[in-house]
């Protein structure tokens, strides 16, 4: 296989593994702990994104909204009643708590859909081939989708009043109180934001492939990898290592089966951590 | 009918196998780990594979599958240790996926999704299906006994107490000088080598191991039997895993009695009701049925009195 296409195909898978990967860590930044339900909502988000678009007979963009906005307002039920008052009762609980969560969501999604492998109504196309390299129409789409929707989260982090105040909780929750910023806002917003962007990712992934129930467990680790190489809780940080991750996974086929793509992330995880904790673009890890 | 509840004992006893070594590393020290099914995977392959490659006695195949697992978990601590726990939540859970992957796929070693079958048990020739349950059934009983009293002797000594104070607050058992790293890898070697002793015990038991059986799903039956039990309780810990056992079981049959449920339907109810019993369990009762039992402090009847008394 030639390498420019693998690495084309990394930056690609790269950049849309990158969108679940920033809702892990702005979890992380402002709530302060590691949200192992992404998977679920992922799942949820490609889900509700299947309904739309096979059942509603919707196109793919109105689609994809609604995998957000499903998985984002999942999201912010969940956290409100469910992980809250574990992250009072410290880390280790909110981490199982977590972990069952995703268990349980990912089950009612088994409970309505089954386990059966399903693909999205999609309009056939032939590839692109430019200068050698073979392009999907549906992947620069993803991409560009992909891209959109972080270049909208980065503006509303930078050039709105609610993000500047989400940051400003993010960087020191105590000052931010002082300033009048509610607390339970910014983590209902948080969580509906970051959930969301699972639930897009989610169903980015499945407009590739096939969803299942399984469909954001099985990325999981290729999430964390992201987050973890770019530093836990950087945003900036989780789209490096998104693609780092990306990359590195499409450059391991040259010489590993393609069902150890998510092993590499963990073998990814392992090496960052042992070397540089912080990760690329974290503050700190300890 | 004998058969199956022996069979159901067995498994009550190698879950508290796992839920006593996960006393010692999440009760006591406070570390996690949500991997801890593929430590218990660890045990079951090692040992299954040298008894069955290898043609090593039983005894010694289930040694080295707790040497190894508490190798590994060796590893996976020293790696994360001087980081914010989340970073192990992460790792622990990364390897026992991985190795999940691996062991899917590499078809030389353990034959990948199909699995390894025709693992050995001590004499299951020779005493047929019933005597053989019953013999491992003693085994089983015997590992949980003395796996109890060694983790009862660690709880009251001097080790048992620094891994309490690093959980309760690292700072300060650094400050009272002692090294936190070496008690919390200690701390998570004996808990894994324990998961690897319950994966080898399981194995030479069923005789049938598959990557399937180590889903993450059974990290979750652990944690359950624990808190049902009460974290930091021995005795909470061998309970909770008979009683979790027996809720399993129980739901085996309970889930196709729902009518109008497909076989794929009653699997999801039955994970959906694992799943939510634990969550509820940790939101409202996470002391659990046997609470750790922590001794007052000694100060005489005329000190200070908790401020809660004076009202």
């Amino acid at each position: 296989m030639h390498v420019t296409q693998l690495i084309l195909n990394g930056l690609m898978s790269g950049t849309i593994l990158a969108v679940p990967a920033i809702g892990l860590t702005a979890i992380f930044a402002v709530l302060r702990f590691t949200n192992f339900a992404l998977a679920s909502h992922m799942t949820i988000g490609a889900f509700a994104g299947f309904l739309a678009n096979v059942w509603l007979a919707w196109p793919v963009v109105p689609s994809l909204l609604a995998a957000f906005v499903v998985a984002g307002l999942v999201g912010v039920l969940s956290d409100e009643f469910i992980l809250k008052p574990f992250r009072a009762a410290g880390f280790i609980t909110t981490a199982i708590g977590s972990i069952a969560l995703t268990i349980a969501l990912e089950n009612c999604v088994r409970l309505l859909f089954g386990n059966e492998l399903r693909g999205y109504d999609l309009p056939i196309r032939r590839d692109w081939v430019v200068g050698g390299l073979r392009v999907s129409p549906q992947q620069l789409e993803n991409l560009a989708i992909a891209l959109i929707a972080m270049a909208l989260l980065f503006a509303f982090l930078f050039f709105t009043r609610t993000g500047r105040a989400m940051r400003a909780f993010a960087d020191n929750p105590m000052l931010a109180s002082i300033k009048g910023i509610n607390a339970d806002m910014v983590a209902r917003l948080v969580s509906f934001v970051a959930m969301g962007l699972a639930g897009l990712g989610g169903m980015l992934i499945g407009l590739d492939t096939t969803i299942d129930p399984l469909v954001g467990f099985k990325s999981i680790l290729s999430i964390f990898a992201a987050a973890v190489v770019g530093g836990l809780g950087s945003l900036p940080g989780a789209l490096v290592g998104a693609l780092l991750v990306g990359v590195g996974e499409e450059l391991s086929l040259l010489i590993l089966s393609p069902a150890y793509r998510s092993a590499v992330g963990f073998l990814a995880i392992l090496v960052v951590l042992t070397l540089r904790p912080r990760g690329i673009l974290g503050a700190r890890a300890y | 009918m004998e058969h199956y509840l022996v069979a159901i004992a067995v498994t009550a006893g190698v879950y508290a196998l796992m839920a006593l070594a996960m006393n010692v590393i999440w009760g006591m020290a406070g570390l996690i780990n949500l991997g801890l099914v593929g430590f218990f995977a660890v045990g079951a392959y090692v040992s299954g594979l040298i008894t069955l490659k290898l043609g090593a006695p039983i005894a010694v195949g289930v040694a080295a599958g707790t040497l190894l697992a508490a190798v590994v978990g060796v590893l996976v601590a020293l790696i994360t240790v001087h980081l914010r726990g989340d970073y192990l939540a992460i790792v622990t859970l990364g390897f026992a996926e991985s190795l999940r992957i691996v062991m899917s796929n590499e078809l030389w070693i353990a034959n990948g999704t199909d699995g390894l079958s025709g693992i050995p048990g001590p004499f299951r020739a020779e005493l047929g299906p019933h005597l053989f349950n019953l013999l491992y059934l003693g085994i089983v009983v015997a590992a949980v006994v003395i796996l109890f009293f060694l983790v009862d002797r660690l709880v009251n000594s001097p080790f048992g107490r620094v891994l309490r104070a690093i959980r309760d607050d690292e700072e300060i058992a650094r400050f009272a000088g002692k090294n936190v790293v070496l008690f919390k890898v200690k701390a998570f070697a004996f808990g894994t080598a324990a998961l690897g002793l319950a994966g080898a015990l399981y194995g030479h038991f069923t005789s049938y191991i598959a990557p399937d059986l180590f889903a993450p799903l059974l990290t979750l039956y652990v944690k359950l039997s624990l808190l049902t039990g009460g974290l930091g309780n021995s005795m909470g810990a061998v309970l909770g895993a008979v009683l979790v056992v027996f809720f399993l079981e129980s739901t085996r049959f309970l889930a196709p009695l729902i009518p109008g449920l497909s076989a794929v339907q009653a699997a999801a109810v039955r994970e959906l009701a694992i799943s939510v019993a634990l969550l509820l369990i940790l939101r409202f009762y996470a002391k659990g049925l046997l609470p750790e039992r922590i001794e007052p402090p000694a100060l005489s009847a005329s000190g200070a009195a908790p401020a809660a008394s004076r009202i």
